[in-house]
């Protein structure tokens, strides 16, 4: 069975501690897909105000996590999504892949942000300098970067 | 009684995170429930006026409009997803 880790969580993550928890007690693993995603700051951008839907959102980065461990044929993966609010140049989103070979786990990170970002309960406010607050927007080239992967269970 | 629940900018307008609401006779699917909401006026007319910017959960798994609804469930109302 794959290990999957699946987190929403306030507080910041240690990448590196999260890897050896993936590595551990696992011999086939040759490589391990990472993704972090950072806030982006610029356009007097100060920070983001993450929400969630407690219960669903977990429960759908679990699916997301266990359609990669299938389609990608997973050791095992990691998911910690931040919620709250975030500083530009904070960490907001982690995602780790470990396979026995490179393009298994570097296409699982890749399905698993398409997926994060529109199959998962979370909503973005933007904070800025001048005091505006703003709910991000969907964005359609995200849709269509899930959508390539065609339906999340196959 | 219907549990519904309001996220992001929905709940900002709506100024509630969300409301019981007993099952009436003729609310069978999320359309109908919709429908209701949208009559109350206000607010609620203007956001169920346009359910095509809400996405909706049904028991916490997406649902599409014509989804049925039931006695106890829950019912949540938001924007598209937009995290990662």
């Amino acid at each position: 069975m794959p290990c999957v880790t699946v987190r929403v969580q306030a507080e910041t993550f240690d990448a590196t501690h999260e890897t050896a928890l993936l590595l551990r007690g696992r011999d086939g693993v040759g490589g391990i897909g990472a993704f972090t995603g950072i806030v982006r700051g610029g356009d007097g951008l100060v920070a983001l105000e993450l929400e969630h839907y407690p219960g669903m959102t977990e429960s759908m980065m679990r699916r997301i996590a266990d359609s990669a461990c299938a389609r990608f044929g997973l050791t095992g993966c990691t998911v910690i999504h931040r919620v709250g609010r975030l500083e530009a140049g904070m960490p907001i989103v982690l995602v780790l892949c470990a396979a026995a070979h490179r393009k298994a786990a570097l296409e699982a990170t890749d399905f698993m942000m398409d997926w994060l970002k529109t199959g998962a309960p979370f909503w973005k406010r933007e904070e800025f300098a001048d005091g505006r607050r703003e709910w991000v927007q969907p964005r359609a080239h995200d849709d269509a970067a899930t959508a390539r992967w065609g339906a999340l269970d196959q | 009684m219907l549990r519904i629940l309001y996220f992001a900018w929905l709940r900002d307008r709506l100024g509630r995170p969300g409301e019981t609401l007993p099952l009436q006779g003729q609310a069978h699917s999320v359309q109908d429930l919709i429908g209701q909401l949208r009559a109350r006026g206000g607010a609620y007319g203007e956001i169920f006026a346009k359910p095509e910017l809400i996405r909706v959960a049904v028991n916490q798994s997406f649902a599409t409009i014509d989804a049925p609804i039931a006695a106890n469930d829950e019912i949540a109302f938001f924007p598209p997803v937009t995290g990662g």
